[in-house]
């Protein structure tokens, strides 16, 4: 009895806080927008009885999925998310590992003070964070003024309003998810491992590319999804710091939902975007999944 | 078990049940003198909760999906209609209203137009639709004789080729750079025939890759900071731009005018959600934005025409003698209204607008 409650709770969460949101939007993305409270048709009406469920089912078709394949813009927008989130992941990889790296090989009684800073900028909120930095970039923005002071440049540079300020925005958003993960996967290794490597004769670089990197691997993975998996969907920072050139799903999807008032297509954009999240995650998973049943 | 749940249902609904002494105001962002809200609480003792939107679409959208929480919204006329035709708004009680005396028949009448007999709504604020120059940026681009009053500004690809270097913001609202874009090319701005308003997809996709952004708010500070030199934008706004820009003294000067080919004339309206949780006490909010001094101070604050005739005395000089903000009757005779498309023409018109901003 236990036992079951306690694998029942996970599932119960999953059917209250996933699939039930889930069905709800398939369910408007098969139906048809109107001009009405809410603004889309059928509504379901329980008290017509078994009539009203068989009018509702009936009112439901596939045709707002059709239309996002008919509409250029959306797979333009999925396959632009899906490289601002690559892109960003990639460089959030790139200036985190370095810090996590550092922050594992500090002193022991560093590490709180460090871990702490990474942690620190999470004190304030992410939007004024965002907002923050329309004030270093424009125009006549900090950054600018800093670069037109020291003499590197004559003209402004235009960053806000762009991708350049995007990509800036979710890896300065996102980071910490990179390294938290990687300090934790560096912290647990076991330092006797590269004494060893260097006995048997690899060069420094060559113990870390042998042997460091590969036990940071899980701690890379889990990095690598907790940025990329948010930056596909970010509708704020592109909205605060993206310019009219900045094309992302989120934006897209919000559009839809607010600005169109056209929900079904919105809902229907929203399911979409799951399936080309989860699908290959999740065929991602059984491959790590086999892999570290193979190795143990 | 069962005592748990009922208590947690009884708690949850509890927190979102509304007391009687609170009203929820939605309005336009930067459209009110703050000082009024904390006046509003002093002299009734309610408490006011104001929250702050920059798109129409968006408002609508909330009063859709209904449940909104709100007591007081503020839709501009051609949204107010149709939000009127799907039942959005209860009709107001003038009985609660007394000093409904004080409002001006000209725009009254005007924006009967949108809400038959005024029954849903009363004039909050209204303005026009033009553009906002940083006067010596744009004079430096184009020279002296710089098109600033006309669309040929905003609309000549030529004319935004350069101006895209110091930056322009256009607004994020279809129902209005539509319209525009159609009476730059002389036709119809009401249009609803879906072959015209078609017409206006070209002369925005033209200038397109020069717009920076397309924006209902953030036009106000990047002006005032002079991050941008062009926005297409309402009157207020650009004037709250000028004035923001006169207090930081960082030497940037903007200019607001409507176009001389004709501009958009909206209103701006003030109604209650027919679900809204505290009726009573947004008809004490409307009445108390009719008093003829509450409604000055909000137009000398924000620089908007407003729909109250008693409040005339009160508006400073800069206010009432500025023919960007109380238009003079030459240039009322060129300003155009427009009214809401229909739902399938909606679809284009929303259609074409993602088009236009995405660039596909």
């Amino acid at each position: 009895m236990r036992r079951l409650l306690i694998v029942a709770i996970p599932y119960l969460w999953l059917l209250a806080f996933f699939l039930v949101p889930f069905v709800i939007v398939l369910k408007i993305s098969l139906s048809d927008t109107a001009l009405a409270r809410p603004p889309y048709f059928p509504q379901l009406d329980l008290y017509a009885g078994w009539t009203g469920v068989r009018d509702f089912l009936s009112g439901l078709d596939l045709e707002n999925f059709a239309f996002l394949a008919t509409d250029a813009l959306y797979w333009k927008a999925y396959l632009s998310s899906l490289r601002i989130a690559a892109v960003s992941t990639l460089i959030a990889l790139l200036v985190g590992y370095p810090i996590a790296y550092a922050m594992a090989r500090a002193n022991q009684s560093w590490r709180p003070t460090l871990l702490m800073l990474v942690i620190l900028p999470f004190w304030i909120s992410f939007l004024i964070r965002v907002y923050s930095w329309m004030g270093i970039l424009g125009q006549e923005g900090y950054l600018n003024q800093l670069l037109i002071g020291v003499g590197i440049i004559s003209d402004p540079l235009t960053i806000l309003n762009t991708n350049v300020a995007v990509y800036i925005g979710i890896v300065y958003t996102y980071l910490p998810f990179m390294v938290l993960p990687i300090y934790a996967s560096l912290g647990r290794m076991d330092e006797s491992l590269l004494e060893a490597a260097e006995d048997l004769g690899c060069s420094r670089f060559q113990a870390f590319r042998l042997v460091t990197l590969p036990l940071s691997r899980p701690g890379i993975i889990a990095g690598c999804f907790l940025v990329f998996i948010p930056a596909i969907g970010e509708f704020v920072i592109p909205s605060l710091l993206g310019g009219s050139g900045t094309l992302m799903i989120g934006k897209v999807l919000w559009e839809e939902f607010f600005s169109n008032r056209d929900w079904p297509v919105a809902s229907a954009v929203a399911i979409v975007l799951l399936l080309i999240l989860i699908v290959p995650i999740i065929i991602f998973q059984r491959n790590e999944q086999r892999r570290q049943e193979a190795e143990s | 078990m069962h005592r748990i749940l009922a208590s947690v249902l009884a708690a949850s609904f509890a927190a979102v049940s509304v007391q009687a002494d609170e009203v929820r105001v939605y309005n336009w962002s930067d459209y009110i003198d703050e000082a009024l809200l904390a006046k509003f609480e002093e002299e009734t003792g309610l408490d006011l909760i104001y929250d702050v939107y920059d798109s129409n679409e968006l408002l609508e959208t909330k009063l859709l999906a209904g449940g909104s929480g709100y007591d007081v919204v503020v839709p501009t006329g051609t949204f107010l209609m149709r939000q009127i035709s799907v039942g959005s708004f209860q009709p107001l009680d003038l009985s609660k209203l007394p000093n409904h005396g004080n409002l001006w028949g000209v725009v009254a009448e005007r924006a009967a137009a949108y809400d038959p007999g005024n029954a849903h709504s009363i004039n909050y604020m209204w303005g026009t639709t033009g553009i906002g120059v940083n006067i010596e940026k744009v004079r430096d681009a184009l020279g002296e004789n710089a098109p600033v009053d006309s669309l040929a500004l905003v609309f000549d690809p030529a004319n935004m080729e350069v101006l895209a270097e110091c930056g322009v913001h256009f607004l994020d609202a279809p129902t209005e750079m539509i319209p525009a874009a159609l009476k730059y090319i002389g036709e119809d701005p009401n249009s609803h025939d879906p072959e015209i308003i078609a017409k206006a997809e070209p002369v925005l996709q033209a200038v397109r890759p020069y717009v920076q952004k397309f924006h209902s708010s953030d036009y106000i500070n990047a002006l005032a900071n002079g991050d941008i030199c062009v926005a297409v934008g309402w009157s207020g706004d650009v004037l709250q731009a000028r004035d923001r820009a006169l207090e930081a003294e960082n030497g940037v000067e903007i200019e607001y005018n409507a176009a001389r080919e004709g501009s958009l004339m909206w209103f701006d309206q003030m109604a209650i959600p027919v679900d809204a949780p505290n009726p009573d006490g947004a008809h004490m909010f409307l009445n108390f934005m009719l008093d003829a001094e509450n409604m000055a101070a909000a137009s000398n604050y924000v620089y908007y025409a407003n729909g109250n005739l008693a409040s005339q005395k009160f508006l400073a000089e800069d206010v009432i003698s500025d023919p960007a903000i109380y238009p003079t009757e030459e240039m009322l005779g060129t300003l155009y209204t427009t009214t809401p498309y229909p739902p399938n023409v909606q679809r284009t018109v929303t259609r074409m607008w993602t088009r236009v901003k995405s660039g596909t």
